[in-house]
């Protein structure tokens, strides 16, 4: 897009753009912390990642007061303003990626050293999907690339189907023996994280669309999500 | 150039409002404007709605202002301007030669980019016009059509004591409702603004677009403006004009953020050059 006759403002929307590149870059960084921190049992790594997190939420307010900023000097139009309302919603939806990484972190300590590994393949497999999805969504978004977004947005489906199976393969866990219950519990909050972690960057994928097409995306993202009416309870298992 | 605009991108998707309206009170097909040798205007064709309010923007001398001066044939005082094509009011053609160009600016009234109030009282600046019409009979009558010209106009309040006082005493945003008093007084249906706002400070810019908002519920209203937000805030109905072209007409709404043409987005944004 050609530039504006005044600079500043060119400078305006550059600044914020640049700004959530550094707060996507950043939660990239926390989320695969969290990841390693949980796999690893690494409890220092986990509370740099609780640490660090507040060093997100500073930005989030940075591109806020920036965007209100931008708005109250330039009154945007057109696509410059859905370039700051976008990068308002997208700083909000990093900032809560953020959240659940922290979230994440923090459950490691609840981890004992001797968790079996399978355990926690299951939520490590997903916070890599997640973190894909994260990337190729900061990289639309940098690129202002709507077809990317929705492939991000359509990849979705999978860690949702990702997140159905763990959530069987944990129960099956803790039907095992009782004494896994409180480890899987986390693991469960962990696994929900990463698939909230998916949702967020569908967020953004749709906030894309809008940017770069003007129009709200229509259809509704197929949800896969099915665990919130999913049971596996002593009838099934009589059944066996 | 630019590819002129056709018939049917006239009423985009774009504009529903005004599709759902059903009814246009200004109509123009394949206007060419010229002065002398020079072409203003190139093959405008539009539709505009009734009791709403359809601003013209763009750049200096894109054919806006000379575009609103032909819908009350206002080019006819310029010796070298010529117009072709048809422009109908109601369905009747303004430039047929057996029209009479004074009812014809009574019905299509004009208010101009400076305060121009005649130099005389403010009750003979809004009566005139009803006496030389004939539209009252008695002094009471006339009275009666300037008072309710000027509440109208939002200014009986400020100026119910001192009628008699010179028109040109009052503020600069005073003078402009009065000048909007003042086309009110013959009864007209369609209101021509030629940058209305452009003279005047905040407050009584916001004063004028208060009063242009209530006049919309009945007459038909089209105002040329430089300012983007103004048209943004007073319209229903966007037009966007460039190099003597219409290049887009639609849904205010929709054309402060989402426009359809490039040009007009780069316009609207800042961005032209």
């Amino acid at each position: 897009m050609s530039d504006h006759i005044v600079k500043s403002y060119d400078e305006d929307l550059s600044q914020l753009k640049t700004m959530l590149a550094q707060m996507g870059g950043l939660v990239e960084q926390q989320l695969d912390d969290a990841i390693d921190a949980l796999t690893r049992r690494d409890t220092a790594l986990a509370d740099r990642v609780i640490q660090n997190d507040e060093r997100v939420d500073v930005l989030e307010h940075q591109i806020e007061e920036k965007a209100i900023l931008t708005i109250a000097k330039r009154q945007p139009v057109a696509r410059d303003l859905r370039e700051i309302m976008v990068a308002i919603r997208m700083a909000s939806d990093l900032e809560r990626m953020g959240d659940l990484a922290k979230n994440t972190a923090k459950r490691t300590h609840a981890m004992s050293d001797q968790l079996p590994r399978k355990l926690t393949a299951g939520v490590t497999r997903m916070g890599r999907l997640a973190q894909v999805e994260l990337k190729n969504i900061l990289d639309a978004y940098s690129r202002s690339d709507a077809e990317m977004a929705m492939e991000v947005w359509r990849s979705d489906e999978e860690l949702d189907a990702l997140y159905n199976s763990i959530f069987r393969e944990l129960l099956t866990y803790m039907m095992e023996d009782p004494r896994n219950i409180s480890i899987c519990t986390h693991l469960l909050f962990a696994a929900k994280n990463m698939e909230r972690i998916g949702d967020h960057a569908t967020n953004i994928a749709e906030n894309i669309h809008y940017l770069v097409n003007g129009k709200p995306l229509g259809e509704g993202r197929p949800k896969k999500d099915v665990t919130s009416a999913m049971r596996i309870g002593l009838e099934e298992t009589d059944d066996r | 150039m630019n590819a002129p605009v056709h018939h049917q991108t006239l009423v985009t998707p774009a504009h529903p409002k005004a599709l759902a309206s059903g009814q246009f009170k200004v109509t123009a097909r394949d206007v060419d404007v010229y002065y002398g040798e020079k072409q203003a205007i190139k093959d405008l064709s539009i539709d505009i709605p009734d009791r709403s309010v359809s601003a013209f923007i763009g750049p200096s001398g894109c054919g806006k202002s000379t575009f609103l001066r032909c819908i009350n044939r206002m080019n006819d005082t310029i010796p070298t301007c010529r117009v072709t094509g048809d422009i109908k009011v109601d369905g009747n053609d303004i430039y047929d030669p057996n029209i009479d160009v004074v009812q014809l600016r009574a019905k299509v009234g004009m208010v101009f980019q400076k305060p121009n109030p005649f130099p005389k009282s403010i009750y003979e600046n809004v009566a005139y016009g009803p006496r030389i019409h004939g539209l009252a009979t008695n002094k009471t009558e006339l009275d009666e059509i300037v008072e309710k010209s000027l509440r109208k106009a939002g200014l009986w309040e400020e100026v119910k004591d001192r009628l008699q006082h010179p028109g040109t005493g009052l503020s600069g945003g005073q003078q402009q409702r009065l000048c909007i008093a003042r086309a009110i007084a013959v009864n007209p249906e369609v209101i021509l603004m030629d940058e209305p706002c452009s003279a005047l400070d905040p407050i009584a810019t916001a004063r004028i677009e208060e009063l242009i908002d209530e006049l919309r519920q009945n007459y038909c209203i089209v105002i040329v403006t430089h300012s983007m937000q103004q048209a943004a805030r007073v319209s229903q109905l966007t037009a966007f004009f460039h190099l003597g072209t219409l290049v887009e007409y639609g849904d205010t709404d929709e054309m402060f953020t989402a426009p359809q043409e490039k040009r007009t987005q780069d316009y609207i944004t800042g961005r032209f050059g």
